[in-house]
């Protein structure tokens, strides 16, 4: 019998000498492939011209000025859920509760817009923006704290968290509501505009542009340059480490979800006061798990985040506009997506990892 | 810093390669109608897509309507799936910027979006159908419409009655369907405990009260315009309590399939649906369902405005126009229905059957002579001429009166 181990036809070898412009070429490629796989499943199931359909989309998404500030608006509101999560993914802290963060934030908004109607502007929206980070944190703090005092698993409780925020939101919108009965709020100060966040340089959303890039921008010198951010990854690393090194682990964990529910509580307030100036149980809109996606792919890093929801929110409204014209419905839209993230993700791989073939020529670093 | 920027430039490939696929070729879109004419172009804001029953019924309504009139399929610009949000503003802002002038949503929670849009283009037309606050909004461009439903909800109501009748003729009810009274029992599963949803059921009741006058009737809320659980649960909950009828003011096929289900093991128990033929899901369980037919509506709306002229603010119409209808009766109906149910018809057609007639019903025992205390419509005189004048004065429906012989279950308001 042959004792020796045979060598298994394809070997997986962990890799991190890639140069840049090659995983940019991998990436790039990946991209291609994912581009031309939506279009064989485009014209496999519903005969179209996928090449019409992409035009479509980026019709939806740019095709005029009105639907620019659009997506730019809507990338800025996943950004400042995705900024929200970051430190905290960073500590291997699993939030999975923006969800409910980003609904307080915005009761605590609507509350403010509907009693506080005669405050100073300034002092109002002062008001707002502290109580919905407040909001935001104290969601954030008390799974916090459990898993810093208990151990107890923080994404059972972070999502549980968020059914709790859903009820409180009922709730609220059931007291506010306009007709009674309707179960919807409606527009808050249709007529005064009390509470609406104002315009900059007579664009409607500059402000969200403005804010948002200026958080991501902190968050990134925060979580890299700053002590408190290496405390973050330190922890995240190991917390046994942490320790070690005098690190208490408990106050970072606190600590850092205090930031992270307070980001995720001020999207509340975007979303409120910047944009629908109302309040629902689909404020949110699930816009906290698809922040979860936009966080891992950019690997926690703000700036990268932003690249990645331009990329979803891209993807998103043109899939409306592919609704409108071509009849195809949410599910399209969907798979076009999935199809796209599964080949983003799947280039990582590649990236990461080199494949060494039985027999093949042998790998440079084996040499 | 360099997987950022590469990261940056996928996104940007991904962008440009639609936008350089989206330069070439797309010259003859866009353009609007070269005839010069007024073309009516028609932007549709709906909450759901073809999935969902009851945006299903606008798009068939829309559609119907546009071939009657000969409007081609360019000429209208849908938009599904639109939330009751932002969104739903920004498709107005966006169907304008197409050039529609006229701009139709379906939803209710649609209608403050709609209004602000209507103030910010003013010469485009906006309906909210099902809204109510057009007459009152001040805007010249801005309308709401909905239908006489609860016209088709009395008759499906004699439908049920004449079920009721013949269940107690037979011998077929035990005493768990009646009250200590005699009285025999309905269920309803309601939406929401406000008005539309009051003068639906309402008007249902009074259509069995006019076959059998015994009968009482319990509401059940699931506080939801369409969940299947929630309403299959509302039935269930109803049909254990001895309810014989489950009538329905919810949009899904729930309370239907709980009924038939309940029917195959033996309990005496009929449903009565809404939007849509329920006798898919419920071949002996259903009787019939209340149904809009909105083509008339957009019809209406359609014709106007390529005449230049201007909508009603309030637009509500019923038999006489054809625009509420019931669905084919089930095989489980009683004898004698389809002539009572065409008799009852044609006495609403000719105005001799009100169906609010005061002399119908009573609260806390007493006639009422007067009511000005509707929802939003304080003030106003509803009771006159011996009925109330539901839908007359504005569209969406005022009738939120408590009656008696109804008793709502869970209305936590």
């Amino acid at each position: 019998m042959d004792n020796s181990v045979q060598e298994p036809f394809i070997r997986i070898a962990r890799r991190e000498d890639m140069i840049w412009w090659k995983a940019w070429i991998i990436r790039g490629i990946a991209l291609l492939l994912s581009l031309v796989v939506c279009a064989v499943v485009i014209f496999a199931i519903v005969k179209m011209n996928p090449i019409n359909v992409y035009q479509t989309m980026f019709k939806g998404a740019f095709g005029s000025t009105r639907r620019t500030w659009i997506t730019i608006r809507d990338t800025m509101m996943l950004l400042c859920i995705s900024i929200g999560l970051a430190p905290a993914f960073k500590m291997k802290f699993w939030n999975i509760g923006a969800e409910g963060q980003i609904l307080v934030g915005g009761v605590v908004t609507a509350a403010c817009m509907i009693y506080l109607t005669n405050f100073p502007t300034p002092l109002l929206f002062l008001a707002m923006i502290a109580t919905s980070c407040i909001a935001g944190a104290m969601w954030g703090f008390l799974p916090a704290i459990f898993k810093a005092k208990f151990n107890t698993n923080e994404t059972l409780f972070t999502l549980m968290m968020n059914y709790v925020a859903i009820q409180l939101t009922s709730f609220a919108v059931a007291k506010w509501e306009n007709p009674y009965g309707s179960n919807t709020v409606g527009i808050i100060n249709s007529s005064t505009k009390i509470g609406w966040m104002p315009g900059l340089f007579g664009k409607e959303y500059m402000l969200h542009l403005i804010i948002v890039l200026a958080l991501a921008i902190g968050m990134y010198i925060y979580l890299k340059k700053s002590k408190q951010g290496y405390e973050i990854a330190v922890v995240g690393d190991s917390e046994n480490t942490a320790r070690y090194a005098g690190i208490s682990v408990s106050k970072v964990i606190i600590r850092t979800m205090l930031i992270s529910g307070g980001i995720c509580g001020l999207s509340g307030f975007l979303a409120v006061s910047g944009a629908s100036h109302t309040i629902s149980t689909s404020t949110a809109g699930g816009r906290g798990f698809t922040a979860i996606i936009v966080a891992w792919l950019a690997k926690f890093n703000t700036i990268t985040m932003i690249a990645i929801s331009l990329l979803l929110i891209f993807l998103q409204n043109g899939a409306v506009e592919i609704a409108s014209k071509y009849g195809l419905n949410d599910y399209a839209s969907k798979m076009i997506t999935g199809i796209i993230l599964f080949f983003i993700l799947g280039s990582e791989f590649f990236i990461n990892y080199s494949l060494i073939f039985r027999g093949g020529k042998k790998n440079k670093k084996e040499e | 810093m360099k997987k950022i920027v590469s990261l940056f430039m996928v996104v940007a490939m991904v962008m440009a390669s639609c936008f350089a696929l989206s330069s070439c070729g797309s010259s003859k879109e866009e353009q609007g109608s070269a005839d010069g004419s007024k073309a009516l172009k028609i932007g549709a804001i709906l909450v759901g897509d073809e999935n969902e029953g009851y945006t299903y019924a606008h798009i068939e309504g829309i559609k119907k309507a546009a071939s009657e009139l000969g409007i081609k399929d360019d000429q209208i610009v849908w938009k599904y799936s639109i939330k009751e949000d932002e969104t739903c503003y920004d498709a107005a802002a966006d169907l304008a910027d197409q050039g529609c002038n006229l701009i139709v949503s379906n939803s209710y929670g649609h209608q403050s979006y709609i209004e602000k849009a209507a103030g910010d283009y003013p010469d485009v037309q906006f309906i909210a159908m099902t809204g109510d606050t057009a007459a009152k909004s001040g805007l010249d461009n801005f309308a709401n419409a909905f239908t006489n439903i609860y016209e088709a909800r009395y008759i499906s109501g004699v439908v049920a009655g004449m079920k009721v009748a013949e269940l107690k003729n037979d011998n077929k009810l035990s005493a768990q369907n009646m009250d200590d009274k005699g009285n025999v029992k309905i269920g309803y599963v309601g939406a929401y405990p406000y008005a539309e949803v009051v003068s639906g059921y309402t008007a249902f009741y009074l259509g069995i009260k006019s076959v059998v006058p015994e009968v009482i009737m319990e509401v059940q809320y699931t506080n939801s315009w369409f969940d299947p659980t929630a309403e299959g649960e509302a039935a269930n909950a109803l049909m254990a309590d001895g309810c014989v009828i489950i009538g329905q003011h919810a949009d899904s096929t729930g309370a239907p399939t709980a009924v038939q289900a309940a029917q195959d093991q033996g309990k005496v128990a009929y449903s009565i649906g809404y939007n849509v033929d329920m006798l898919s899901v419920a071949p002996t369980g259903a009787l019939t369902s209340a149904t809009n037919d909105w083509s008339v509506y957009y019809k209406y709306a359609f014709e106007t405005m390529m005449k230049g002229e201007k909508l009603d603010k309030d637009w509500s119409k019923g038999y006489t126009e054809g625009a509420v209808a019931i669905t084919e009766l089930g095989k489980s109906c009683a004898e004698g229905t389809q002539a009572k149910v065409d008799e009852d018809i044609a006495a609403i057609k000719d105005g001799s059957l009100k169906i609010f007639d005061t002399s119908k019903w009573t609260v806390d025992g007493k006639t009422l002579t007067t009511y000005t205390k509707a929802y939003g419509f304080e003030g106003n005189e509803m009771i006159s001429d011996g009925y109330f004048h539901e839908s007359e004065l504005r569209s969406a429906p005022a009738f939120d009166i408590r009656v008696d012989g109804i008793k709502e279950l869970n209305n936590d308001k």
